[in-house]
C-alpha cells in the first residue's frame, strides 16, 4: 500500500507543475515554484521515515537503533534554506520587471522585449 | 483506521486542497495566504514524520518568511492577475 505521504508530496510537485506551466502571471508562477519545492521536500523526508521508531535526538533511553534516518532530514533543511533564497531572488527580479515593463503577464512580456 | 492514520489522511487532504486553491485564486494576496498554508500544514506533518528540526524551519521559513517575502512583492506589483472577462477585441491578446 502507497504511503499517504508519498501521495500528497506527488500531489503537491504536480500542482505546483501545472502551475508552472499554464499560469500567465509571473507570481503566480512563483508560488507554483514554491509549492513545488514543498513536495520535493516532503517526499525526501517521507523516504527516510522508519514506521515506529522516534526522532534522531540521542537522549534517555534512545539509541542509534531506534531513530528514523537523520540523513534526509539534513539534506531537506539545506533544501529549505535554498528554496527560500531562490524565491527572495526570483521576487526581486519579478519586481524589476514590473517596473520596466509595468506588466506581470509573462505572454505581454514576451512581446516588449524588443 | 486507528486516530493517528485518520489525522494523516486530514492534514494530507487539507494541504492538496490549499495548494489546489492557492494555484486558482486570482488574488495574488489569497494565493500567497493558501502558500503559507501548504507550507503549515507541511510542517505539521514534517513534526508527525519525526523530524522537528524541519518542522521547525519549515514553519518559520516557509509559512512566515517567504509570505511576508511575497506581500511585499505584491505590495510593489499588482494585486490581481489580469483577467480578459470583458469581451476585448482581437488585438489585445497579439
Amino acid at each position: 500500500m502507497i504511503s499517504v505521504y508519498y501521495f500528497g508530496a506527488i500531489a503537491l510537485v504536480l500542482i505546483g507543475l501545472y502551475a508552472i506551466l499554464v499560469k500567465k502571471n509571473l507570481l503566480k508562477i512563483l508560488i507554483g515554484l514554491s509549492i513545488m519545492e514543498t513536495g520535493v521536500n516532503l517526499l525526501l523526508i517521507s523516504i527516510g521515515y522508519v514506521s515506529g521508531r522516534s526522532a534522531p535526538i540521542l537522549s534517555e533511553g534512545i539509541g542509534p537503533s531506534q531513530a528514523v534516518d537523520p540523513i534526509p532530514q539534513a539534506l531537506v533543511l539545506t533544501a529549505i534554506v535554498i528554496g527560500v533564497a531562490t524565491t527572495a531572488m526570483a521576487l526581486s527580479v519579478a519586481m524589476l520587471i514590473y517596473e520596466k515593463y509595468g506588466t506581470l503577464n509573462i505572454e505581454e512580456i514576451r512581446r516588449l522585449r524588443g | 483506521m486507528n486516530g493517528i492514520t485518520f489525522i494523516e489522511y486530514l492534514i494530507v487532504g487539507l494541504m492538496v486542497v490549499s495548494a489546489i486553491l492557492a494555484v486558482e485564486w486570482r488574488d495574488l494576496l489569497a494565493a500567497a495566504v493558501g502558500m503559507a498554508a501548504v507550507s503549515l500544514f507541511a510542517s505539521l506533518l514534517f513534526f508527525m514524520l519525526q523530524a522537528p528540526d524541519v518542522a521547525m524551519t519549515e514553519a518559520a521559513i516557509g509559512a512566515a518568511l517567504s509570505a511576508a517575502v511575497f506581500i511585499f512583492a505584491i505590495k510593489r506589483t499588482q494585486r490581481f492577475e489580469t483577467e480578459e472577462e470583458e469581451k476585448p477585441g482581437w488585438w489585445v491578446r497579439w
